[in-house]
């Protein structure tokens, strides 16, 4: 298998993670689920930096993030397939 | 840019520096010199250590120079000029504390002179009495150590008598030989810092994957950082080894939640945890980072008691949890002091951690931080993130770099001179 862009934990996750330097926009990602080895394609929508974060599906505002298939926060605002997700339009629960 | 300075109240000419590039000597291409042959260095149960007068084995061999109070670190450093190889550990506390903030100074620096990594102390204190309490605490180790109070002497004469004791420390410290040890003589803490999403992904299940194979044969573990459990808590607890010991975990938990957070915080942490730099490398809560930080557990290990900030362990081989900040250096020296002798610290963003007394081995699956700042790291597993490496080869590969630490090989920090010697303190001195 050739090198993902794109890692996510969990078949639950509603987000993944770039792991490759300088992501543009359009580009047609190689994601893996780590916990299955499984594999699928997804369009980046914007630039994305290493270590951020990209919705998987559309997301609502309001909505519960999935992250290792545990909730790690609420949309603060719709959030396209493809599109960055963090601090911008994720809010912790917590604090 | 990262590189670009941050400048307050000064006019600063950033472009000069930005042309400094350094003028480069041409040479012959870098051969890296063959490695050494290392004893033992098939070997993956042993290695070769110092045994203790108490049983407990060092990786290290420190004479140290140990201030009781911050008004002592001239003359501790003083004498750690005059005699070559000697380690002062200078530190801003130890005046007029009281309570259970003492209680924490004394185990802290008592439990820093009494780890196997040290070989002798010498304490020098402003006056006698709390510099008794500190050389009586680390004596019953059975190690050599003297202590000197100034008043009423001076620092110079202090710094005279010192530097006799600390000579004879060193030479006699220098005779002292390694002995080969099975692995489970090590005592082996985690903690983490700048970490970022690929830390969740690669460095921290690396740690965790080296406890699921470690703690079985023996070993002694350690993890902590209350506050960064937060959004992890109910994962956590169960992984206790008894449900009692969960729910003192989660007391334990929920008391930092409501004594410290709760009372403490302004509108929110979210400006404090995640921090800057975790925002920087994408992590978005505590939630997250919470649920990466837990990944240096592994997936089979359970912790077999809680400890209290620079506690010792005292119910056998395995991992413990200790309650402590998540701030680096602190977290570091609190384990150090608790008697753990090599540190394993996982990095996104590239925290610069190192411990005079204990190795911290860094360990990255950030292809960026292994392009940029590579001279940090000890351990790199960026490929992981390629699908090239999987997590219980990282693990091998770090348990390879244990190994080799505690057989002396200098980690990164220890190299380049890291030696953050931070205490934690719970409330303001009297």
């Amino acid at each position: 298998m050739s090198a993902p862009h794109l890692l996510v934990h969990e078949q639950k996750d509603s987000v993944g993670v770039v792991v490759v330097e300088n992501l543009k926009a359009g580009t047609d990602m190689l994601a893996v689920v780590t916990h299955d080895n499984s594999a699928f394609n997804i369009t980046a929508k914007m630039d994305i930096p290493i270590g951020h974060k990209v919705a998987l599906a559309d997301i609502k505002a309001g909505d519960t993030i999935w992250k290792y298939g545990q909730d790690i926060g609420i949309a603060k605002a719709a959030i396209k397939k493809g599109e960055h997700v963090h601090v911008h339009n994720v809010k912790t629960k917590r604090w | 840019m990262a590189s670009a300075p941050i400048v307050a109240n000064f006019d600063l000419n950033k472009n000069k520096l930005k042309g400094i590039k350094g003028r480069r000597i041409e040479a012959p291409a870098f051969k890296a010199p063959v490695a050494p042959k290392r004893r033992g260095a098939a070997a993956m149960d042993s290695f070769w250590g110092w045994r203790r007068e108490n049983g407990r084995v060092g990786v290290r061999n420190h004479v140290v120079m140990l201030p009781l109070d911050d008004l002592s670190n001239a003359a501790c450093e003083a004498v750690a000029n005059n005699i070559k190889g000697v380690l002062a550990l200078p530190h801003a506390y130890g005046r007029l504390q009281f309570g259970a903030d003492l209680d924490l100074f004394f185990r802290t620096i008592i439990g820093i002179g009494s780890n196997p990594n040290v070989a002798a102390v010498v304490v020098i204190g402003i006056e006698d009495a709390w510099t008794k309490i500190v050389v009586d605490g680390i004596a019953t180790t059975g190690k050599p150590v003297v202590g000197f109070g100034i008043e009423g002497h001076g620092d110079i004469a202090v710094i005279a008598k010192a530097s006799y004791v600390a000579k004879e420390f060193m030479q006699w410290s220098s005779e002292l030989v390694r002995e080969k040890c099975p692995i489970s003589d090590l005592w082996i803490s985690t903690k983490c810092g700048e970490s970022d999403t690929t830390t969740g992904l690669s460095s921290c299940p690396t740690v965790g994957n080296m406890y699921d194979k470690l703690i079985p044969q023996g070993i002694y573990g350690v993890f902590g950082e209350t506050s960064e459990i937060t959004g992890a808590e109910h994962l956590c607890k169960a992984r206790a080894a008894t449900k009692e010991v969960g729910e003192r975990w989660y007391r334990m938990w929920k008391a930092y939640q409501d004594d410290v957070i709760e009372a403490h915080k302004t509108s929110d942490l979210s400006d404090s945890q995640p921090t800057k730099g975790n925002i920087a490398g994408g992590l978005t809560t505590i939630e997250e980072k919470a649920l990466g930080n837990l990944e240096k557990i592994g997936r089979e290990c359970k912790y077999i008691d809680i400890l209290d900030a620079a506690e010792a362990p005292a119910k056998g081989p395995g991992l413990y949890f200790m309650d402590s900040s998540s701030a680096a250096a602190e977290c570091v020296t609190l384990m150090a002091a608790g008697g753990y002798v090599v540190h394993t610290f996982p990095t996104g963003q590239g925290n610069v951690i190192g411990n005079p007394i204990v190795p911290v081995i860094k360990i990255t699956g950030n292809p960026k931080t292994m392009r940029t700042m590579p001279e940090h790291i000890d351990v790199d597993v960026s490929g992981i993130l390629r699908r090239e490496m999987t997590i219980p080869q990282a693990g091998d590969a770090l348990i390879a770099a244990i190994i080799r630490t505690a057989n002396g090989r200098l980690t990164a920090a220890e190299a380049l001179g890291h030696r953050e010697f931070s205490m934690t303190k719970l409330y303001r001195s009297a």
